[in-house]
């Protein structure tokens, strides 16, 4: 499997689809798993970005779309990972209970370019809201990517490139 | 003679300057990145900072916001006395933040209810008044973004602690954001007043330039101090993303403002690398 290859501190792009989901949908996503309820999306083998993006001005894709600060979505990061998400696009640290998960479920932390959201959206090939669309900049977008550049932070045996 | 300035013109001003500051980068921060980029050694700092600087040129050049976090709209507004405005003023200005940020396809980053959250707007804005001399009007636009306002640390010092407890303070608060407010920072710090005027100097520090020259503060005891702390702030390795290197904040800039006998207030407000602000003076 891919994910054991990347190393933390590894470059890496990335092609095919990713889904933005920041602190409301984290929350909503935990409950409706929690609570068996059907999730609005597929989250087996899913990457989730944690992105609102800026309104889409007429004639784009999609507006400036940079990366939030991961550790806001630490609390539910491990339910998330438990229900199948085996990437995490995001900035900055995230802690020790999500490392551990991360290594459990063999999955990956990456970082990209923060506070570069004009330069990301570049790499954005297709997007639309598929999800809590009530959630306006919050809700979860489907976004097909191409070459979307990334930094392996947390990689799948726990290793982070912070340490 | 009283000048009459109208509440639909300020409206139409503040909206202008939400596009200015979103689309266009500072100059004085775009040249303090290219310094940084020329001085940093480190390669996965120099390549994020190359980043940082294209993103820019993308931002101006495709009028999309430098960053998707277009912040909470922080508007300073200076009345010259010999103005009279036609028209509420704060409802001019919140009306001026709706129209530029959906103008600009900005983001709706703002929630009437802190505490139920809910549906996001763009306004209220956070709007700072001051009077001043003269019949000019001047405003400034200061989008701030939430990954760095989130740093802000406050501390109430004893009026007798020493010049080094007030640098550890403000060091530590720096390290304390690490990478997650988006380095390189601007660090703004007030220092005196009261505790919510602090603050205020604090954030009121962000508009001042950006330089790294030494001579950039009116008292230069002061321009010492801001100086070593950027000296030791840069030691801490943080650097571009918190991923190392010698860039970790681009410029200190100090308020400073008389207070109490018993206290010594000082916050610390940490802008990202986006450090976003337009002006304007009708």
């Amino acid at each position: 499997m891919r994910n054991l290859k990347l190393k933390a501190g590894d470059r890496f792009l990335l092609n095919g689809i990713i889904y933005t989901a920041r602190d409301q949908a984290h929350k909503r996503l935990a409950q409706a798993i929690k609570q068996h309820k059907k999730l609005p999306i597929n989250l087996k083998g899913a990457v989730i970005y944690y992105c609102g993006p800026a309104k889409t001005p007429r004639g784009k894709i999609i507006g400036s779309c940079g990366p939030t600060t991961s550790s806001r979505m630490d609390e539910f990061t491990p339910a998330l990972l438990e229900a199948g998400v085996k990437g995490m696009v995001g900035k900055g640290v995230r802690s020790k209970e999500v490392a551990k998960a991360i290594k459990k479920y063999q999955a990956i932390y990456f970082l990209t370019y923060a506070g570069c959201g004009a330069l990301l959206a570049k790499y954005v090939k297709k997007a639309a809201p598929v999800a809590y669309k009530d959630l306006g900049p919050e809700a979860i977008y489907k976004l097909e990517v191409k070459d979307f550049p990334l930094i392996v932070g947390i990689d799948a045996r726990g290793r982070s490139i912070y340490e | 003679m009283t000048r009459v300035i109208s509440a639909n013109k300020i409206k139409d001003v503040v909206a202008d300057l939400c596009l200015e500051a979103n689309f266009i980068l500072r100059k004085d921060v775009l040249a303090a990145l290219r310094s940084a980029f020329l001085k940093e050694r480190n390669n996965r700092a120099k390549d994020i900072l190359a980043a940082i600087i294209q993103n820019a040129r993308i931002a101006k050049r495709e009028k999309l916001a430098i960053c998707q976090d277009t912040g909470l709209a922080c508007v300073f507004v200076e009345i010259g006395q010999g103005i009279r405005i036609t028209g509420d003023l704060k409802s001019a200005i919140n009306k001026g933040v709706e129209s530029g940020y959906k103008k600009g396809s900005l983001r709706n980053s703002v929630v009437r209810d802190p505490l139920q959250r809910g549906k996001s707007g763009y306004q209220p804005a956070i709007i700072h008044i001051d009077m001043a001399g003269g019949n000019k009007l001047k405003i400034t636009v200061l989008p701030k973004g939430f990954g760095c306002e989130n740093k802000t640390q406050l501390k109430m010092f004893r009026p007798t602690a020493k010049i080094e407890e007030i640098k550890k303070f403000i060091v530590e608060a720096v390290r304390a954001s690490g990478p997650d407010a988006c380095p390189p920072y601007i660090v703004g710090v007030g220092i005196g007043g009261s505790a919510d005027y602090a603050c205020f100097l604090a954030k009121k520090a962000l508009l001042r330039r950006v330089t790294t020259s030494p001579r950039h503060h009116v008292t230069s005891r002061i321009s010492k101090i801001e100086q070593d702390l950027l000296k030791q702030i840069n030691l801490l390795n943080i650097g571009p993303m918190g991923l190392g290197g010698k860039t970790t904040a681009l410029a200190v800039n100090i308020e400073i403002y008389p207070t109490h006998i018993a206290g010594l207030p000082v916050c610390v407000n940490i802008s990202c690398h986006a450090l976003r602000s337009a002006t304007a003076e009708i």
